[in-house]
């Protein structure tokens, strides 16, 4: 009894969550090793890894690895420091903070499409755009964000969404802060670096671990923002692996190689996981 | 709160550098709202348009366009539905790992996240395949499935690192005066975790709310949610900036002020009990 009970309780989650994982993963296996093209069902049969070296020799694939790599490295960089930068700032009280903090918070809540779409045309267009508008006032001639830097372009918004969230928790961690201790440390003529280096930064350590590894759950498999404005383009410039799967699934009715990349997919998600539980394995375990 | 704070120069720089970066961070989103209620011509005027005489024309037109409605009420049911469900799966299991902790508790926490690490994309075709076999696409029920299934690792981890704070004693306690597992259960440990229970699904709420991925592939005219009815205005028309944005403020407004209203809430959950 004393053991039955926690597992019966345990039970409906893992489960549910092994079917979510196993069957999918067995049926993609499955598929990865056959011919599998939704516009020629006449083409069946044993393919063995012809699907694998088809992705992983299409030269989409590298470009989509470093894509990913890079669109997830530089908005966790981005995020973690303008997010250390804006919750210091908005630590202490000033007017209007609580007010500042709601809008600082809202972009966290707003779709990924609805995201896209407004700096794809609202911000980004070439003529009509806000920057655009910014650049002529500045008598520089404006930039086709989304033509000549996609990757880029795609950087900022998934940046500008997941920066309130660094900040809140950055903003959370703040406020647990011992103040006597900085009060003491200003009282023998800390500077305010000195103060930074010593005091608010290692008591940030948790939170960017937190910020890490949920930026690094959600931003692995980025793809509304890429669907909705580049669509990859121009060519495979801001194609991330998961667009590239969905590509050859969805685009090219490649079931097959779709598959093949999924795997891979797993196998990139397998190597972050590892990292991540080193990385939060040191930092959440009380 | 309200305490009035002394004057400075320091005080003076520093509000202005914080609301300047405020403004800066807000403004694509304050631009989004302007534009709505702007007429198309105002919307693409050189230079921006600051004042104008704003129009509700936009929004009913969205409304008769593309059925606002429908979306609306479908993002509704699919993501408290999913949320409730998740819960219902997400707290036995949190509560069994936090109070029966186990060798392996940890384990099956950390291979929990990891299945959420991978990426949505990895099992498209196979979920697009079993969907389309059950009769599960465009269907509400398909995308509650879906989004309950990809929420409930974070939740059951959300839940797990709060009901850890709470002290073992106090069940204990209730355990040795003769309280049943039923009474445990919805007399002491239900108001002690109705915090936490709170926070987890008010940040599953929003990310049903405005999950992608699964809706722009699964569903389309009929179960389509508001993420979904947004990306079809991407193109080809796209270039109705103001109906774009009256429509996109109808998608985002009632998460965004949700939030609002939730953000202590959520942050709590959202830091997995590591930051406090």
């Amino acid at each position: 009894m004393k053991r039955l009970l926690p597992r019966l309780l345990m039970a409906p989650a893992v489960l549910t969550l092994l079917m979510w994982m196993v069957v999918p993963l067995v049926m993609t296996i499955y598929f990865s090793l056959i011919r599998y093209n939704l516009m020629q069902p006449e083409e069946t049969g044993f393919a063995g890894l012809e699907n694998f070296e088809y992705f992983l020799t299409d030269p989409s694939f590298s470009v989509a690895v470093v894509n990913t790599l890079l669109l997830l490295g530089s908005v966790i960089v981005i995020t973690v420091l303008l997010g250390m930068v804006v919750a210091l700032l908005i630590d202490a009280p000033f007017p209007g903070r609580g007010l500042a903090r709601l809008l600082l918070i809202s972009p966290f809540f707003v779709m990924p499409t609805v995201n896209a779409l407004l700096w794809k045309h609202m911000m980004m267009n070439p003529i009509y755009g806000v920057l655009a508008q910014v650049w002529m006032f500045f008598g520089a001639q404006p930039v086709d964000w989304l033509t000549n830097f996609p990757l880029l372009s795609v950087i900022i918004m998934v940046a500008w969404q997941w920066l309130p969230f660094a900040t809140l928790i950055f903003m959370t961690a703040l406020q647990s802060m011992n103040r006597e201790q900085i009060e003491a440390a200003r009282m023998d003529g800390a500077t305010y670096l000195q103060q930074l280096r010593y005091l608010y930064l290692p008591h940030l350590g948790r939170s960017v671990a937190v910020v890490v590894m949920i930026e690094l759950i959600f931003l692995l498999s980025v793809f509304a923002e890429i669907f909705t404005t580049t669509g990859g383009g121009p060519g495979d410039a801001s194609t991330n692996v998961a667009f590239l799967i969905f590509k050859q699934a969805l685009l090219n009715f490649d079931a097959g190689v779709a598959s093949a990349g999924a795997l891979f997919a797993v196998l990139l998600a397998n190597i972050a996981a590892a990292f991540l539980i080193r990385l939060v394995g040191k930092n959440l375990d009380k | 709160m309200a305490r009035p704070i002394p004057f400075s120069y320091s005080l003076l720089l520093r509000t202005v550098v914080a609301w300047i970066t405020t403004l800066v961070l807000f403004f694509p989103l304050g631009w989004l709202v302007l534009t709505a209620f702007k007429t198309e011509l105002q919307a693409i005027s050189v230079p921006p348009l600051w004042w104008f005489n704003p129009t509700l024309d936009n929004f009913t037109e969205v409304q008769e366009r593309s059925d606002y409605l429908l979306y609306a009420k479908n993002s509704v049911v699919t993501s408290v539905v999913s949320t409730l469900l998740g819960l219902a799966l997400a707290a036995p299991a949190a509560y069994s790992m936090a109070f029966f902790k186990g060798k392996r508790t940890k384990d099956i926490l950390m291979w929990m996240l990891s299945t959420k690490m991978m990426p949505a994309v990895g099992s498209l075709v196979p979920i697009y395949v079993l969907a389309q076999r059950a009769e599960l696409l465009d269907t509400q029920l398909g995308l509650i499935i879906i989004f309950t299934l990809s929420n409930l690792p974070i939740m059951v981890w959300m839940l797990y690192s709060q009901f850890k704070e709470i002290p073992h004693e106090i069940l204990e306690a209730a355990r040795m005066d003769g309280a049943t597992l039923w009474q445990e259960f919805y007399r002491v440990l239900l108001p002690l975790a109705v915090g936490g229970m709170a926070s987890t699904g008010l940040l599953c709420l929003v990310l049903s709310w405005n999950e992608a991925f699964w809706s722009l592939n699964l569903s389309s005219a009929k179960a389509g949610t508001l993420a979904t009815l947004i990306a079809s205005y991407s193109s080809p028309e796209g270039l109705f900036w103001a109906k774009l944005s009256a429509a996109s403020l109808m998608a985002i407004a009632p998460i965004v002020v949700f939030g609002w209203f939730s953000q202590k809430q959520l942050v709590q959950g959202l830091t997995f009990g590591a930051v406090k």
